[in-house]
């Protein structure tokens, strides 16, 4: 297919709670990214960061900062932030630029610092800010939307707090397995129940913790994976980073209130089922031909949102779905054998990146003890603050 | 903090959002530069009271203390408030706010019906704050 980009290389940093800078994380990454791919970073033609906050300056870094500390050397630069789907709008961009024939070799960066406990808006009074507003009117923290979800899924579906710590329990004994993951302890349902409530269904062991990392790739044009000795890499073949359609009906993070469905229909599908569905098609492939899945686990429930979302079951059946044991391993679609972000946290710029990591661990067979048998197509999905969605579709 | 969000005592309290004179679509909070519907050729944005009454569509609560811009006395002990997202039959869409102190996520369930009530956010010597809170139907105040 003419849309596929190869994936060279793949690096991370151990997540965690390091209390280093975000430079230190990233540019490890990248060294263990360019290292797997067999490139020297002098070869790179362009850097594409996923942006963070460095304190005391004024707005966002990522690009130059981490070409700057791999030493200058007159690459191509682009700097993306789109909150949480930063990541997978930085794999966007890599993609279209080696699509477009503007550089054959991109380096892909992520990386963070995250502060410690809830994560909160800029300083200042910004009355225009919806993520300001939603702190300062309501005191609406991440977890507190989480639970919303979570109690909205009990009275639909009939989901009960067992069922999320299900979620946990599976993606703990994931995390286990890898050495990249901050939390590697397997957790018991009973941990889960006795653990406090931090937003009404959710426990703290429903919800993710804040961490430090950093992840990699090196993207190339098929073209260059070739005459680089790579007959068959992982490629990449979509990367969905689309916005909501008006009406967006579903309450959602940092807003107070949805938009009005009174003077057009909502659309069939919410936010995040389009997210999937832009993927999908872009990669000429449907729920039916994954091997595995990579989500945003941000709370247990919302992982199981995320599988109606992509199609690997009907709405409200997630819960069936995990109880039979489909989404574990050996089940007929394993998500989050990462371990998820129950397992390494969120260092929000990196996290799109690390998923895209493990489908080509999972899809190269390099995944150690929590390899997929025979995966061959894996999806990445998560969301933004502020509108942003991303999946990414890999194949080998 | 908020200027024109929302109006009025006692039983004329009622929350403000916007109405598009050319499409319709009522927007809350207030839109009062364009109109964000992406098939509208744009019209002047009213000013218009939303239900006082709509259904629970969730809710949930903070047992933790959310960080500053939210403004609470860090010497006193944290008193976890509920927060509920509120579905208005006659805009079609959900408003979140927090729940009249002392109603808990113990009395509520999802579809049952609330009605938007005034209520303080905090204050100081000088100024109160004041906001919307919901409150569930047939409860006194
Ligand atoms: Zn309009």
């Amino acid at each position: 297919m003419t849309g596929e980009v190869a994936v060279l290389g793949t690096g991370m940093h151990p997540w965690g709670k390091w209390g280093r800078s975000f430079v230190e994380y990233g540019t490890a990454a990248a060294r263990a990214a360019l290292d797997d791919a067999g490139v020297d970073w002098r070869d790179v033609g362009s850097v594409v960061g996923a942006d963070t906050v460095r304190g005391g300056y004024p707005g966002y870094v990522a690009g130059a900062t981490f070409a700057k500390a791999l030493g200058w050397q007159g690459a191509r630069v682009t700097s993306v932030y789109a909150a949480c789907a930063s990541g997978a709008q930085a794999v966007g961009t890599a993609r279209a630029q080696i699509l477009a024939g503007l550089a054959d070799v991109v380096l892909v960066v992520g990386a963070d610092s995250a502060p410690k406990g809830f994560f909160r808006p800029a300083g200042g009074d910004r009355a225009d800010d919806p993520d300001w507003l939603r702190f300062r009117i309501l005191g609406a923290t991440n977890p507190t939307y989480f639970g919303l979800y979570a109690r909205r899924r009990m009275a639909m579906h009939g989901d009960t707090p067992e069922d999320f710590a299900r979620v946990k329990v599976k993606n703990s004994a994931l995390g286990a397995l890898n050495p990249y993951a901050r939390y590697r302890k397997r957790v018991t349902a009973e941990e889960v129940a006795a653990s406090a409530v931090v937003a009404d269904p959710l426990r703290l062991l429903d919800i993710c913790a804040t961490s430090d990392g950093g992840a990699a790739l090196v993207l190339s044009s098929m073209e260059f994976a070739r005459r680089h000795g790579v007959a068959e890499p992982v490629r990449i073949r979509a990367v969905s980073t689309v916005t909501p359609r008006y009406p967006n009906t579903v309450l959602d993070l940092p807003d107070i209130a949805t938009d009005s469905a009174v003077a057009v229909a909502p659309p069939e599908e919410t936010f995040r089922a389009s997210i999937a569905r832009a993927a999908y098609e872009e990669a000429g492939v449907g729920p039916e031909d994954l091997s595995f899945a990579e989500v945003y686990d941000l709370s247990t429930a919302l992982e199981l949102q995320w599988y109606e979302d992509l199609g690997l079951c009907g709405e409200g059946g997630a819960a069936k779905l995990l109880r039979d044991g489909g989404t574990a391993p050996g089940g007929r679609i394993p998500v989050n054998a990462s371990g998820g972000l129950a397992s390494f946290g969120e260092a929000v710029p990196a996290q799109a990146i690390a998923q895209v990591c493990e489908l080509v661990w999972q899809l190269r067979g390099e995944a150690g003890d929590r390899q997929i048998e025979g995966a061959r197509v894996g999806i990445s999905a998560n969301q933004g603050l502020f509108g942003h969605g991303s999946a990414v579709v890999a194949v080998r | 903090m908020v200027t024109g969000w929302f109006t009025g005592e006692g039983e004329g309290f009622r929350l403000l959002g916007t109405r598009c004179s050319a499409c319709a679509s009522v927007f809350f909070p207030r839109e009062d530069v364009l109109c964000r519907n992406p098939g509208c050729p744009g019209g002047d944005l009213r000013e218009v009271p939303l239900s006082r009454r709509g259904r629970v569509w969730s809710y949930t609560d903070g047992r933790y203390r959310p960080p500053s811009p939210y403004v609470s006395d860090p010497e006193l002990p944290w008193e976890p408030y509920a927060l509920i997202a509120v579905e208005l039959a006659e805009e079609r869409l959900v408003v979140l706010g927090q729940a009249v102190p002392g109603v808990t996520v113990a009395d509520l369930t999802v579809g049952m019906e609330v009605e938007v009530v005034p209520g303080v956010l905090n204050e100081d010597a000088e100024t109160t704050w004041t906001t919307w809170h919901w409150r569930p139907t047939g409860v006194g105040a």
